[in-house]
């Protein structure tokens, strides 16, 4: 799958095998022992935070869960 | 915008360039009554809740999911209760009926952006999820709630409680684009149940072929799915606020 940055597409594929690799073996197996992959997410992040600057994906001030506050 | 020659369009502009006039004067907050369409359902994985959550992460990209072009991972963190929360920006292509494209800005983007928040709860073994979109809002939006968890008669088996709100604020067409929105979000809801089967499948080494997932979906519906379908208009004077600056 690409990424929305064109040229993080490789990092995203690197950060998402080794987080997949720690959800099936560590995380959902209640260990609490450490993200091996933070590296790899910090170096993905900020390629993809870039693009989505440079293109103007209004992601700011969207707080988490928002939209399910007005929910009846 | 592109002027259309139609009397319902033409009210909408007159309507919105008053509304606006007088709220730049004035600054004072419009609450507008919004007709919002309420689906509720029940869906049903023949696989242990476990695997559907590393699937969640890896269903892009599916046979069925050709309208994605783009997934990212924009945030996460496990947090002090060991819950993994992430948000997830997706891109997909915005196709509109031929009757809607008439009332249609020509510069409109045809890509939509979504974002989805979710927590995973292993303690708990739930996964919760919200999915909406943060473009063509004012058109049409649509928000989706989904809970994940193990299914109370088969604990090999994963329920996923499905909730959504579709509403539309367009002057004179929100009806309309309801329905459509509706009945977009309902094929929606096929194609990710499939592309979940097909992932899972491909993912228990089992070999997915098209026939394969489809065969096993007509099973499950057949024998143990429980569907059930509300569609509600909920008419509401102050549930929405809009502010015209």
């Amino acid at each position: 799958m690409n990424s929305v940055g064109e040229g993080c597409t490789d990092l995203k594929r690197e950060y998402d095998q080794c987080f997949n690799r720690w959800f099936a073996e560590k995380f959902l197996k209640g260990d609490r022992s450490g993200d091996p992959c933070t590296e790899m997410f910090k170096k993905y992040q900020h390629c993809v935070q870039k693009a989505i600057k440079e293109k103007d994906i209004p992601i700011d001030g969207v707080e988490f869960m928002g939209p399910n506050k007005d929910k009846p | 915008m592109k002027c259309i020659l139609s009397s319902g369009f033409i009210l909408a502009i007159v309507h919105c360039i008053i509304v606006q006039v007088f709220a730049k004067a004035t600054k004072i907050i419009f609450f507008l009554g919004t007709m919002v369409k309420y689906f509720a359902c029940v869906g049903l994985l023949r696989s242990s809740w476990d695997q559907v959550c590393m699937a969640f992460w890896q269903r892009y990209p599916n046979p069925y999911s050709n309208h994605v072009l783009t997934e990212d991972i924009i945030f996460r963190e496990v947090t002090h209760g060991n819950c993994l929360v992430s948000r997830r920006l997706l891109t997909k292509t915005n196709r509109a009926p031929r009757w809607m494209e008439k009332y249609l800005p020509v510069t409109m983007a045809r890509l939509a952006y979504i974002i989805e928040d979710s927590i995973v709860d292993p303690q708990a073994r739930t996964m919760t999820t919200l999915t909406w979109n943060i473009s063509h809002a004012r058109m049409m939006s649509v928000e989706e709630r989904c809970e994940y968890r193990m299914n109370p008669d088969n604990p090999s088996w994963t329920e996923i409680n499905r909730e959504a709100w579709i509403s539309s604020n367009l002057y004179g067409l929100s009806r309309a684009v309801q329905e459509f929105g509706l009945a977009r979000f309902k094929t929606s809801v096929t194609k990710t149940m499939k592309g979940f089967e097909y992932v899972l499948a491909k993912m228990q080494g089992e070999t997915p072929s098209r026939t394969l997932a489809e065969h096993a979906t007509d099973r499950a519906r057949e024998t143990a799915l429980a569907a059930k379908e509300k569609a509600k208009d909920l008419a509401s004077q102050a549930q929405k606020k809009q502010q015209f600056v």
